[in-house]
């Protein structure tokens, strides 16, 4: 093949997925910038140019705060217990424990329902007095509480949920990873008589390293992009106590139609993705071949 | 060894405990669905199946125009995608062609930034194209698949030459090399990766949420949305019945499937 058609033909069967990507990927984040700049233009009002205006507005905004801390608080807590709960889900269903089929349909099903389902069937579950957790909390001697209604307990009610919705989606990568090892590791050390506590710490743990790295920036990303059960569930309240990034912009944008504001919100969580971007590219790369 | 007899029981006793405990929501919404109402937060093991409820909430919401929108939706996504991402794979993985390298460092940025948090440009974009409240509109953002591409690329790099130089001495040109040597021998990667996509799209919700405002184009998660918000008591009979209607397709075929979903989902994860 000349240089000429490799150039041309390369480019050619490229295209078409370029054309798109450059259109909804590209295109639209640099102007995400550009309108942040900017106004939001209404009627026959355009946009006017205000530098760094939107940015000030966002400073000294308290629920765009609020929702970087639910962001916050809400991938601290996910994203380990979910992380942990898939290592030994993946364990277990590794092993020849009995029921196995079981367990493996039961840890994975969550993940194949859509999140919007999901809410709907917690939902039920939160709902106060006669919801399955009050009827629960009522045995053990709890009057009725309002989970998904008041300040302190929304947010932990949608991260439980978020929790059953992801371990097992995690838990796949998991039991992928354990698969590969080769058998000849639990031999040698049952020969040694390691005991499996040392065992895991020692040589399964450390093995399973890129495959939790692999997991962690995944379960980051789900962090900012699933809103679903908050537009389902909450609407961000009570109070913006359960309000999320996303959903914020998503509200500002198209509830309030303040796009302006809305691209300035939306480069915070671009700014977030980008850094996560680097530092997957600078610590994971070294680990992870996957070229 | 008497310990770890007893570690061992120890272990299956909590592995199951989780089980149960994970299986219980799901459970619990099937129950709520095939009982009468007065059953709902009654457990008897005799109580009678009805599929009452399956019947009036199909008929209580165009559930039969939402079905068809998703499936359209999906099939639409995926046929393009296929097409696309194959011959961008394909051109990644054989053509040494002017700024490869860069070029596919652009495509992996779609890893990273998906479609899912541009929704404020996206929109403004369909709007200037006038595909708001369309069913392209929805699939549009999605179609040039970074992951797919990425996905088929490895793929295709561990296609021995041998075989591409056999084809073209037998006057194949690089279309049907690509057909008839690359594709068949993808055929798990596509099988994976038309899963991945068929659950993420009929799973998906913010963006058609934003996109569509009226029967003929909305999902089914935003049709079941509407419906559970809709005025008419909390009647959880009713909304377990579609919310398992809504899922259904996707968990009857992974029930059926087990294993290749499982090793389709692995595959698509090892990338």
């Amino acid at each position: 093949m000349t240089r000429l058609s490799a150039n041309v033909h390369g480019w050619l069967l490229l295209l078409p997925a370029a054309v798109l990507l450059a259109a909804f990927t590209h295109v639209p984040a640099v102007a995400t910038f550009w309108h942040s700049l900017h106004t939001t233009p209404k009627g026959n009002r355009p946009a006017r140019f205000v530098g760094l205006r939107q940015y000030e507005t966002m400073i000294e905004d308290p629920v765009f705060w609020q929702a970087m801390w639910n962001n916050f608080l809400y991938a601290l807590f996910t994203i380990p217990a979910s992380v942990v709960l898939a290592m030994l889900m993946a364990l277990w269903v590794n092993q020849r424990l009995a029921g196995r089929g079981f367990l493996r349909m039961s840890y994975f099903v969550p993940t194949v329902l859509p999140l919007i389902a999901v809410a709907n069937i917690w939902l039920f579950f939160y709902v106060p007095d006669y919801g399955l957790v009050d009827v629960f909390t009522r045995v053990l001697g709890f009057g009725p509480t309002n989970w998904l209604g008041q300040r302190d307990t929304v947010l932990g009610a949608l991260m439980v949920m978020t929790v059953w919705k992801e371990a097992g989606f995690f838990m796949i990568f998991y039991l992928a990873a354990l698969q590969q090892l080769p058998p000849s590791l639990s031999e040698a050390a049952a020969l040694e008589g390691a005991s499996r506590w040392y065992f895991f710490r020692r040589v399964i743990f450390p093995l399973l390293m890129p495959t939790t790295l692999f997991v962690l920036v995944n379960a980051i990303i789900n962090s900012f992009r699933l809103v679903d059960h908050i537009v389902a569930l909450t609407k961000g309240g009570p109070d913006n106590a359960s309000a999320l990034l996303l959903f914020y912009i998503f509200e500002v944008a198209f509830k309030f139609w303040d796009t302006g504001y809305a691209s300035a919100l939306t480069m915070v969580l671009l700014a977030m993705l980008a850094l996560l971007a680097l530092g997957q590219y600078f610590f994971l790369e070294k680990r992870v071949h996957y070229r | 060894m008497e310990s770890r007899g007893f570690d061992r029981v120890l272990e299956t006793c909590a592995a199951w405990l989780l089980g149960v405990l994970w299986i219980l929501p799901l459970a619990f919404a099937i129950w709520t669905a095939f009982h009468p109402a007065e059953y709902q937060a009654r457990f008897e093991p005799l109580a009678p199946l009805t599929l009452e409820n399956f019947v009036r909430a199909w008929h209580a919401a165009p559930f039969a125009r939402y079905f068809l929108n998703t499936t359209l939706l999906c099939a639409m996504i995926l046929g393009v995608q296929l097409v696309l991402v194959t011959l961008a794979a394909y051109a990644f993985a054989r053509f040494e062609f002017f700024g490869r390298e860069v070029a596919f460092s652009l495509v992996l940025v779609q890893l990273m930034i998906m479609p899912d948090v541009l929704i404020v440009e996206n929109y403004q974009t369909l709007r200037k194209l006038g595909l708001v409240d369309t069913l392209l509109g929805i699939g549009l953002p999605y179609m040039a698949s970074a992951f797919g591409i990425f996905l088929l690329r490895q793929t295709f790099k561990t296609v021995p030459r041998e075989l591409d130089e056999a084809a073209r001495v037998e006057g194949c040109s690089f279309l049907m090399m690509l057909w008839k040597v690359y594709v068949p021998l993808a055929r798990p990667v596509y099988i994976a990766f038309g899963l991945t996509s068929v659950s993420y799209h009929w799973n998906n919700f913010l963006w058609p949420l934003i996109v569509t405002n009226s029967v003929e184009t909305r999902p089914l998660t935003v049709g079941l949305q509407i419906f559970s918000h809709a005025d008419q008591g909390i009647d959880w009979a009713l909304i377990c019945a579609a919310t398992l209607l809504t899922s259904a397709p996707l968990l009857v075929g992974f029930l059926l499937f087990q294993r290749q979903f499982v090793q389709s989902f692995i595959r698509a994860g090892i990338r």
